[in-house]
């Protein structure tokens, strides 16, 4: 039985943002079939009840002292940017003529 | 041109005490490791270098230790770090071409260290893209060679680190380890790596992957080298919030050779036939007899959960990758696609441009385990094997002070190998992946070598006690010399 089909790739890839060429598609079909099939064994093990861990070291966050620092200067946040205007990133319109 | 300095690049002791003796001065030791990084350019281990900012560097070392004033035992010490941790006014690429043009506007926190201990930071290091593989094979730079054997994987993904300084164009490098990626490539290219407890190093500034099992480290010749990195680069870091708060306690001094109060665990799970080379094996087996020698007392303990490591660790990594890694949209830095017309297609066009295959494949992975449907039957259900993985540690740690197993169950593989089947690679990764799950500290150690390559003993500690794991391993290079062996010197030129 095929644990992922290639609509849901296409999901996956729409929803990581990546445009997949119909051979990566099918590459990466044919890979995360052959992982998901390897990972598949955690499902033998019974984890009723156990807590998940998110984070190896759990202890206290430590707090710093409430002070002000000098954050960095905007100008330079946006000087990697591949377009900007002053302090800002440029992309493309993201809102319609309407406003809609 | 490097015979004069060469000796003193070989280790940052040799390179300490020829400063400290006035036998060489810091511009001399930059000069000769410049050289160096060009005689070796077939390797592909460095990726760029820094001459200007680095011979200013020195300078100033220079000046220092003439006034009295050095500043670390790493003072004037040049050293590589791996391409993910940011240098103010640097390229920083992760090997990817979604990076590039990218020019760091500050310093991660490493880097500031080393500059306050006054090491000269030479440049920057070959790796798998977004530290993503065990072979550096995967970078926009092309892959990287091992010194032993050119057509041998160096191992990854901080393959860069553990080659420049295995080839000696570096007493020390640093590389970061999520899963295995310093102590793999360390075992492959016969140096020495260190993985320290999750929180020790900041990670500010390390461009990240899986945020929860990220680490910097040392890669050195010998144990007592990484104690002295690993003194300069640790400590507390406001601006990680899982930095941790716990002095930094004094390695070099608990290095007194002496391992005959120590408990050694060797879990049967990782000393069995299957699935490991025997050459390996029996190196490693020979290591762990030798410690025995030196006092250590053996016991066999059980990692019940070890086979399911892999999974575990894939399915883990892969979700925090996908997170991690949609900040490069092509808005903020790097690579942005020509011509798109909206937003969408602007981050779609820019991302599939810039990001390699198996990035492409972890990326999709993990958006996968974390979409609607699937979260609980893998990505919650590895984090529950996680605790399982802990507990199995934990109960080991009752009964012995340290863990011994390989590092890697092969020796360093022929490029091309792996690098058309995903598991085969991941399974390289076997006997790390566990330490980065429970936030342990690890190293590798050489130790004799098969059929003329290198072989790594991993050793694993409680956290927080990198201590007692630097001093078992130091005490075994005091009475081996495994890690003072060299790889054979670069090709003649036909010339």
């Amino acid at each position: 039985m095929s644990r992922i089909n290639r609509q849901e790739v296409d999901e996956i890839a729409q929803l990581a943002r990546l445009s997949l060429s119909e051979s990566e598609a099918a590459e990466m079909e044919r890979d995360l079939e052959r992982i998901l099939d390897y990972v598949a064994a955690l499902e033998q093990l019974d984890v009723e009840g156990v807590e998940p861990t998110a984070h190896a070291i759990q202890g206290v966050t430590p707090v710093r002292a409430d002070e002000s620092t000098e954050p960095m200067d905007p100008a330079r946040a946006v000087e990697n940017a591949p377009e900007s205007a002053g302090s800002a990133f440029v992309v493309p319109r993201v809102i319609d003529e309407e406003g809609s | 041109m490097t015979t004069d300095a060469a000796g003193p690049l070989e280790s940052v002791a040799s390179a300490r005490r020829a400063l400290g003796e006035g036998r060489v001065s810091s511009a001399e030791l930059v000069e000769a490791a410049l050289s160096r990084a060009q005689e070796r350019v077939a390797l592909s281990a460095v990726v760029g270098v820094r001459p200007t900012r680095a011979r200013e560097a020195a300078a100033a070392s220079d000046a220092r230790r003439a006034a009295g004033e050095a500043l670390s035992p790493l003072d004037g010490v040049p050293l590589l770090l791996k391409d993910n941790m940011v240098v103010r006014g640097e390229p920083t690429t992760c090997g990817s071409r979604i990076l590039e043009g990218f020019v760091s506007p500050y310093d991660a926190g490493v880097v500031e260290r080393l500059q306050q201990g006054g090491a000269v930071i030479l440049g920057r290091c070959n790796m798998d893209e977004f530290a993503m593989g065990s072979s550096t094979e995967n970078s926009c730079f092309g892959p990287a060679h091992n010194p032993w054997d050119p057509t041998r994987s160096c191992g990854g993904s901080s393959g860069g680190s553990a080659a420049s300084v295995a080839a000696g164009i570096v007493p020390a490098a640093l590389g970061s380890d999520t899963g295995g990626s310093i102590r793999q490539p360390a075992a492959f290219c016969g140096v020495t790596g260190l993985k320290p407890t999750y929180g020790r190093v900041s990670r500010w500034g390390l461009v990240a992957f899986a945020s929860s099992l990220d680490q910097i480290g040392p890669l050195t010749r010998s144990a007592a080298d990484a104690a002295d990195l690993l003194a300069v680069i640790a400590g507390h870091d406001p601006r990680d919030s899982t930095s941790l708060p716990e002095p930094v306690p004094d390695y070099a001094a608990a290095l007194d050779g002496d391992v005959s109060g120590l408990t050694i665990g060797l879990p049967r799970e990782c000393f069995v036939e299957e699935g490991v080379e025997p050459g390996v094996l029996a190196s490693v087996r020979a290591a762990v007899e030798e410690l025995s020698a030196a006092g250590a007392k053996l016991v066999e303990i059980s990692l019940p959960h070890t086979a399911h490591a892999i999974a575990t660790y894939y399915l883990i990594a892969t979700a925090e990758a996908s997170s991690n890694l949609s900040r490069f949209d092509g808005v903020r830095y790097g690579r942005r696609a020509a011509g798109a017309d909206d937003i969408d297609e602007l981050y779609r066009r820019s991302r599939s441009e810039g990001f390699g295959a198996e990035v492409k494949r972890r990326i999709l992975l993990g958006t996968y385990v974390l979409s609607a449907g699937y979260y609980d039957a893998y990505y919650r259900r590895a984090q529950q094997v996680r605790t399982l993985l802990r507990r199995d540690f934990d109960a080991a740690f009752e009964r012995c002070d340290l863990i011994a197993t390989p590092t890697t169950p092969e020796l360093a593989f022929p490029l091309g190998e792996k690098s058309g089947d995903p598991v085969t690679m991941y399974l390289s990764d076997i006997y790390t992946v566990t330490a980065n799950l429970v936030g342990a500290p690890g190293i590798s150690i050489p130790c004799a070598p098969v059929d003329g390559m290198p072989v790594g003993l991993q050793l694993l500690g409680r956290r927080l006690d990198e201590a007692t794991l630097l001093r078992a391993a130091d005490a075994f290079q005091r009475r081996t010399d495994f890690h003072e062996q060299r790889p054979p010197g670069p090709p003649e030129d036909p010339t």
